[in-house]
C-alpha cells in the first residue's frame, strides 16, 4: 500500500513538473505571430466528382501516392478501388468480415490494408491476377481502428485493445508493440520522415512514438473526449487532432504543447477526419453533422465549408500533391473537390 | 488472487511514473519560435498549394475537359 501512494505521488508531481515545464516556454500565442499575416483566401471548393458504387456506409478512404488512385472501404463489405481521374473502380476487393473500419494502401501502389471489427488486418495484392489475400494480421485483442503501411514489407496498425503495433509483413508477426494509452486507440499518422508515428485515443491523449524502438516520446493533453482523427502538419513538427469533444488542436511536437485550437460555439459534432493541404495552411475537418469545415491553421478561422453528403462526413484525405480533396460519407458516397 | 492484483497494479504504476520521468525530460523550444517556424512554413509553401491558391481549369485532373469531339 505504501509503495503505490508514494508511486502516485511521484506520478502527480512529475505531471505538475511537465505541466510548468510547458508554461515556462509558452511566451506567446499563435493569434498574436499570425495576426500580421493575411488572411487566407475565402475557400470555394467545388464538388468535381462524385464516386458511386458502395451500398452502404463508407467508413475509410486513402490516396494512393500516385496521386490519382484511391481505396475505399465499406460496411457494404468491400473495398474499391478507384481511378479518381475518371471516377471508374479500378479493383473490387469482397472482404470477409463486412465491419471495416478503416483502409490504407501502401505507397507502391501494390497491397491494401483494411480492418474492422474483426479485430485482424487483412492484406491484399491487388496487383495479383485476382486481388489475394496475401496475410491475415492476426494479434490484436480488440478492433482495429487503423492502418498505415511504411513500405510493402511493414505496416503500423491502431486497435481498440489501447496498443498500436508494427507488423513484418513478409512473417506476418508482429515487430513492436506500442503500449502506454489508456483508452482504445482510434488513429495514427507517420511522419513525412517514417522514423516516428502519432496515435488518438479514446483516453483523450495523443502520443508521439518512435517507430522502430516503440518507445512513446511525447503525450499530448488537453481534449475533453475521444480523439478520432489525426494529421502530421506537412514540416512534421506539429499534428493536428480532431475530437469528440468538436474541437481540433495543433500540437507543436518541439514547444511540447498545444499552440492553437479549432472550436466555435455553434459547432456541437464530433470532429470524424482530417487532413491538410499541402502547405498546411487549411485544415480540412469531417464533422458528425455531415459537414466539412475548413479551417485556417494559423489564424484558427473558419474559411469555408464543403458541403453536400447527406449524413456523417467519416473520412477524408489530400492527395501527396495537393490537387484536391477527398471526402467519405456514411451516405456512401465519395466526393472530390477542388 | 488479490495479491496478483495488486502487484500488477504496482507493476502499471512503475511504468507510469518511468514513462512520466522520460516526459519530463524532454527539450522545449519557446512557443514563439516554434508559431514562427509553422507560420514561416505556411508562407513558403502557399504559392504551390493548389488548394489555397486554386486549380486552374486547364491543369484540372478532377474536372472533365470542356469541349468533347464526337466522330
Amino acid at each position: 500500500m505504501g509503495e503505490m501512494d508514494t508511486l502516485k505521488k511521484e506520478a502527480d508531481g512529475l505531471k505538475t513538473q511537465i505541466e510548468a515545464a510547458r508554461k515556462a516556454v509558452n511566451d506567446t500565442t499563435m493569434a498574436a505571430v499570425a495576426s500580421g499575416v493575411a488572411a487566407a483566401p475565402r475557400v470555394q471548393l467545388k464538388n468535381r466528382k462524385t464516386l458511386k458504387g458502395h451500398l452502404a456506409k463508407i467508413y475509410g478512404l486513402h490516396w494512393s501516392a500516385d496521386n490519382r488512385h484511391m481505396v475505399s472501404a465499406s460496411q457494404d463489405g468491400k473495398l474499391l478501388i478507384w481511378d479518381t481521374y475518371t471516377g471508374n473502380k479500378v479493383y473490387a476487393v469482397p472482404l470477409k468480415s463486412s465491419w471495416v473500419m478503416s483502409c490504407s494502401m501502401a505507397p507502391s501502389g501494390n497491397l491494401v490494408a483494411s480492418g474492422g471489427l474483426d479485430n485482424m488486418c487483412t492484406i491484399v495484392n491487388i496487383k495479383a491476377a485476382s486481388p489475394k489475400t496475401l496475410r491475415e494480421l492476426d494479434a490484436h485483442e480488440g478492433y482495429l481502428s487503423h492502418s498505415r503501411f511504411l513500405s510493402d514489407t511493414e505496416i503500423l496498425t491502431a486497435s481498440g485493445d489501447t496498443t498500436c503495433c508494427l507488423w513484418d509483413l513478409e512473417t506476418g508477426k508482429q515487430k513492436v508493440i506500442y503500449k502506454s494509452h489508456v483508452g482504445d486507440c482510434m488513429c495514427l499518422a507517420v511522419s513525412p520522415d517514417q522514423n516516428s508515428f502519432i496515435s488518438g485515443a479514446c483516453d483523450s491523449s495523443a502520443k508521439l512514438w518512435d517507430v522502430r524502438d516503440g518507445g512513446c516520446k511525447q503525450t499530448f493533453i488537453g481534449h475533453t473526449s475521444d480523439i478520432n482523427a489525426i494529421a502530421f502538419f506537412p514540416s512534421g513538427t506539429a499534428v493536428i487532432t480532431g475530437s469528440d469533444d468538436c474541437t481540433l488542436k495543433m500540437y507543436d511536437l518541439r514547444a511540447d504543447q498545444e499552440v492553437n485550437g479549432y472550436q466555435d460555439a455553434a459547432l456541437n459534432a464530433g470532429v470524424t477526419s482530417v487532413s491538410l493541404s499541402s502547405s498546411g495552411r487549411l485544415i480540412f475537418a469531417g464533422y458528425d453533422n455531415f459537414n466539412c469545415n475548413i479551417w485556417d491553421s494559423l489564424k484558427a478561422e473558419k474559411v469555408g465549408v464543403l458541403s453536400g453528403h447527406d449524413n456523417r462526413v467519416s473520412c477524408i484525405g489530400v492527395p501527396d500533391d495537393g490537387l484536391g480533396i477527398c471526402t467519405g460519407s456514411w451516405d456512401s458516397f465519395l466526393k472530390i473537390w477542388n | 488472487m488479490s495479491n496478483n492484483n495488486a502487484s500488477s497494479n504496482l507493476v502499471i504504476a512503475q511504468r507510469v511514473v518511468k514513462q512520466l520521468r522520460l516526459e519530463a525530460s524532454v527539450r522545449r523550444i519557446k512557443v514563439s519560435q516554434a508559431a514562427v517556424d509553422l507560420k514561416n512554413f505556411c508562407l513558403q509553401n502557399a504559392h504551390k498549394d493548389p488548394l489555397l491558391m486554386g486549380v486552374p481549369s486547364s491543369d484540372n485532373p478532377f474536372r472533365p475537359p470542356k469541349s468533347c469531339s464526337l466522330f
